[in-house]
């Protein structure tokens, strides 16, 4: 078996979806089924590079002498993979039971794109070299489109357009050009531990591709190139949670990882002249994206935000280019994915089973749905970085590499926005735990339906197993750096 | 296989010499049979003639066994194969799938119909595998000829009036064309490509010879719908026919770009005609201009078919942009893009003729909702837009990638971004269409309207396969692509990277 079966299993199931189109028992049938081979296979593959180191390197073509497409398996990648593909199957009943509940159409065409993206999800993540990346990286952009615009309302068609025309526009107009470049000077683009452009790219011209890369990578959402994801809040919240919360975006970061290390390697990195000035523009986004999060009412807009900002710490951690804040980064983007698709599950079980979509709409909402609160309370937990649940880990080696690096304004920042986290995340919680219900709201228990309501638990407790378990993870991450 | 090889000049003469006996026969599906059977022949015989030349050897023919230069002959290496392989390969998925739309669109005397599309696909191919100047005049009249006739039976009136522009334009263009072969016949006294190009330097301080090379660039810029001599273009493919449609936007303009680059390359020697006149910089200006302008009016049409031919437009700037570049690595991306955006064109075009029989309208107004009515018909035009685009995997990736290349190659990084920005302009044109057709409900009032057969849809997706299996495959593009810009100019400019 090679990462080819995992990229696979996905694109074979959205074709059998979109032809059961017609048979909705089929159909959900083929959703259901589609997330559990694919998670035997990452599965598999990752027992097999951690127990014998071996990586299933496969080329699949070569389009042109030197630029391969071709697929390996690699710690920081694995990670990835395993991330979407477990919150996959916690997802398929979310999404199914989110859309029956609320009446949208179209199924077979949401669940096929759905599986289509999944499957590209795989492809970045297993990725041999930077023009495999790209190619699923533009698969993942247009087969989302369709899903941010499901409801084909004229909002959701506006915000479709934004979205595809922002990550097109900086994947096309930078990303592509840098790549091309670097191919030209290079002569390669593998993915290599120590970087491929040491010695080989004069540094000034390395500075302006790291500019250019950096916001090339639309995905990672670094300021002003953010818009989409805000703009990707009109999908169906089943969208803004496993895409928007965790294959698109962290596709985005993971990307910025890869290039960081394994395209222009640390060293390089830290030596360029450009590179405290993204930092610091990650850095700002992460703090202005915060205090924008703070001032929305509408939950969903407010977590889009927070995704902004939660993603500029990963990109930080890439661009302090040191080990330790890499590998934060990689546990960030673990621990945040469980941490915010439990988030947005709660929103959309929120919206679903109570109509509500704002934060001040949220008084005393835990009385009718006690268990989705707590699990909302638990998220909001891991996404601050509090112990018991995994973000602590992540948020702690962030802030040991920036310490180590020197950079105390990081450190500093990092800080400032873990308090800003709190102020945005926590008053929805006690809102719904202290202040009492609107006197015209019906009493009484009434959570959203059960296909909803197991994964939003799910995905809490796994916050709260990360906690436990980071050390393995921390050990596969090592490994990309060694 | 050497056999085969040696039946090179049938190319033309298949086409050519079922053109009027397609004429004589009676009915519908007889014409049709003999003109399906003379493209394959065809376009079997192309594809091993690429074959044979891919190494670099040059196959000749002389015909009626006149040695050359007194006689004519046809001479075939990498770049003219290549072209005959798009013009054969596209005739011969267009034409099977067609027989339905030219039963709705030319309902009498389809042999007359079939007839003109042979010839016209015979002119095209002689001018691409002759070796002499004044018989690529001769075959461009042929074929320009039959295709006046050809737009003429567009159902709508106004075809007339696009068929008597383009005729108008068309003939200036060959006029120029041929004025400027009678300035060589007159220095040298020879019409052989290779003759001339041995004859030009005793002659290279004349000033006719000046006014030759001015007088073909600008006659052949017309046929190739080179911004601003574009006019005839729209109109032409928006009025013809829906398998001529196809067919020209896949082909003509190549053939025309083809002759341009072996008249210029070849017969005058790059050495000659870059510094003889300003080609260079004259083509990129006019290239980058109708990038732009194609690109712009393409996102301002209503009407389908429009919309697509300016985007041609366009797309013919990407090509030239590759040639006035001046190296191998640009003539191999104009070479390129000159395949690959047959593709892409046939396929669109083809669907858009699809979605033209059956819901009787390319108005992009009209088309609100029909996503749900023509599945397979509007992701196979969404697949192929995303070739147009430049996305990967498919064969516009490819050509985007090796264009870029080529002008990072040659030093002019900021031509990257007009390419990139020109990109993204398509992503606009093809997006609106996309949406109408997929995110807009269909009106109430719309009239009902079914998917196609599958004999009109397998062809189309045989297309959009082909842009994907070209954008992931590129040993036979980019190989005879490069094997054709070396066959041109590997020699004057030596070889590329």
């Amino acid at each position: 078996m090679t990462p080819l079966t995992a990229v696979a299993i996905p694109m074979i199931g959205a074709v059998a979806i979109a032809l059961a189109a017609h048979r909705p028992r089929l159909r959900d049938g083929l959703c259901f089924a589609t997330p559990l081979p694919l998670f035997a296979a990452v599965v598999m593959l990752t027992s097999a590079y951690v127990v014998a180191g071996d990586t299933r390197a496969v080329t699949l073509l070569e389009i042109m002498p030197g630029l391969e497409i071709a697929l390996a398996v690699q710690p920081l990648g694995l990670t990835f993979a395993l991330l979407a593909a477990t919150l996959y199957i916690v997802a398929t009943p979310y999404a199914l039971g989110y859309m029956k509940h609320g009446g949208y159409g179209n199924l077979a065409r949401f669940m096929a794109c759905y599986a289509i993206a999944l499957g590209a999800a795989m492809g970045i993540a297993f990725a041999e070299n930077l023009l495999t990346l790209y190619l699923f990286y533009e698969i993942l952009s247009i087969s989302t489109y369709p899903l941010v615009a499901h409801t084909g309302t004229d909002k959701a068609r506006s915000g479709a357009r934004t979205y595809l025309a922002l990550l097109l526009v900086t994947s096309v107009g930078l990303m592509l050009p840098a790549m091309v470049a670097i191919w030209m000077l290079t002569g390669t683009l593998a993915f290599r531990p120590e970087g491929i452009m040491a010695g080989r790219v004069d540094p000034a011209l390395g500075a302006l591709l790291l500019v250019v890369l950096a916001y090339g990578i639309g995905k990672a959402a670094l300021m002003p190139f953010h818009r989409w994801l805000p703009a990707a809040m009109v999908a169906p919240t089943p969208v803004s949670a496993l895409l928007h919360a965790v294959a698109v975006v962290k596709a985005g970061v993971f990307s910025m990882l890869t290039v960081a290390l394994f395209i222009f390697g640390l060293d390089y990195l830290r030596g360029l002249a450009t590179q405290p000035l993204m930092l610091y523009i990650a850095v700002f986004t992460m703090i202005a994206a915060s205090l924008v999060a703070l001032h929305q009412d509408n939950l969903k807009a407010r977590l889009a935000y927070s995704t902004v900002s939660q993603l500029a710490y990963i990109v930080t951690g890439a661009l302090l280019a040191t080990e330790l804040s890499a590998l934060g980064g990689g546990l960030h983007m673990l621990m945040h994915g469980f941490g915010k698709i439990t988030l947005f599950f709660c929103a959309g079980a929120i919206y679903i089973a109570s109509g509500i979509n704002t934060v001040s709409g949220m008084d005393g909402l835990a009385r009718r749905m006690p268990l989705t609160m707590l699990a909302f309370f638990v998220g909001a937990l891991c996404v601050i970085g509090l112990p018991p649940s995994g973000g602590f880990w992540s948020k702690w080696y962030l802030v040991s590499g920036a310490y180590s690096a020197g950079h105390y304004l990081v450190v500093g920042a990092f800080v400032l926005s873990t308090l800003l986290n709190i102020a945005y995340l926590l008053p929805p919680v006690t809102r719904a735990f202290l202040k009492p219900p609107p006197d015209d709201r019906a009493s009484g228990v009434n959570e959203a339906p059960a296909l909803c309501l197991i994964p939003l638990l799910l995905t809490a407790a796994g916050t709260l197993v990360l906690f436990v378990l980071a050390d393995p993870a921390y050990h596969l991450l090592t490994g990309a750096l060694s | 296989m050497t056999r085969l090889v040696e039946l090179m000049p049938f190319i033309v003469l298949l086409p050519l010499l079922a053109g009027p006996v397609c004429a004589l026969l009676p009915g519908r599906r007889l014409p049709w049979l003999l003109a399906v059977a003379a493209t394959a022949g065809a376009f079997i015989i192309a594809a091993t003639t690429l074959a044979g030349v891919m190494d670099g050897t040059t196959l000749r023919y002389a015909f009626g066994n006149w040695p050359p230069p007194i006689g004519i002959e046809y001479r075939v290496d990498a770049a003219n194969a290549l072209v005959a392989l798009l013009i054969t390969g596209v005739a011969t998925i267009l034409l099977p799938w067609a027989a339905p739309t030219v039963d709705a669109e030319v309902p009498e005397r389809q042999g007359v119909f079939y007839a003109l599309f042979l010839i016209a696909m015979a002119g095209l191919l002689g001018i691409t595998l002759t070796g002499d100047v004044f018989n690529v005049f001769v075959f461009l009249e042929i074929s320009s000829l039959a295709t006046y006739g050809l737009i003429a039976h567009g159902r709508d009136r106004r075809a007339l009036l696009a068929a008597f522009r383009y005729l108008i334009m068309g003939t200036v263009g060959a006029t120029f064309l041929l004025i400027g072969i009678a300035f060589l016949y007159i220095l040298t006294g020879s019409l052989n490509m290779v003759d001339l190009a041995e004859r030009l330097p005793g002659v290279s301080d004349s000033r006719a010879l000046q006014v030759a090379l001015g007088f073909i660039v600008v006659g052949l810029a017309i046929k190739l719908a080179l911004f601003p001599l574009h006019h005839w273009l729209p109109n032409a493919y928006t009025y013809a026919p829906t398998l001529i449609t196809a067919f020209l936007a896949a082909t003509a303009t190549k053939v025309a770009l083809y002759v341009m680059l072996r008249v210029v390359f070849d017969v005058f020697g790059p050495a000659y005609s870059f510094a003889a006149l300003p080609l260079a910089s004259a083509l990129m200006v006019l290239a980058i201009a109708g990038m732009f302008a194609g690109s712009w009016l393409a996102i301002l049409q209503e009407n389908l078919k429009r919309m697509l031919a300016y985007s041609s437009v366009a797309q013919v700037g990407y090509m030239v942009l590759g040639v006035s570049l001046v190296s191998v690595a640009g003539l191999g991306a104009a070479f390129l893009h000159l395949f690959n955006h047959g593709l892409m064109k046939a396929a669109l075009f083809a669907s858009v003729g699809i979605v033209a029989y059956q819901a009787g309208s390319v108005r992009i107004q009209d088309l609100q909702g029909i996503g749900r009515q023509m599945p397979w018909t509007l992701t196979a035009f969404a697949l192929a837009g995303l070739s147009l685009i430049g996305v990967p995997p498919t064969a516009g990736f490819i050509s985007k990638w090796v264009l870029i290349s080529a002008a990072l190659d040659a030093g002019q990084a900021w031509l990257v971004v007009l390419i990139l920005i020109t990109s993204l302009m398509a992503l606009v044109y093809i997006a609106r269409v996309v949406e109408t057709a997929w995110l807009r409900p269909r009106p109430a009032d719309a009239p009902a309207v079914n998917e196609a057969a599958w004999w009109l849809l397998g062809p189309v997706w045989l297309l959009v396969a082909a842009n994907f299996y070209f954008g992931l495959d590129t040993r036979l593009t980019l190989g005879g692509a490069t094997a054709a810009a070396e066959a041109l100019a590997g020699g004057a400019l030596g070889v590329g990277r």
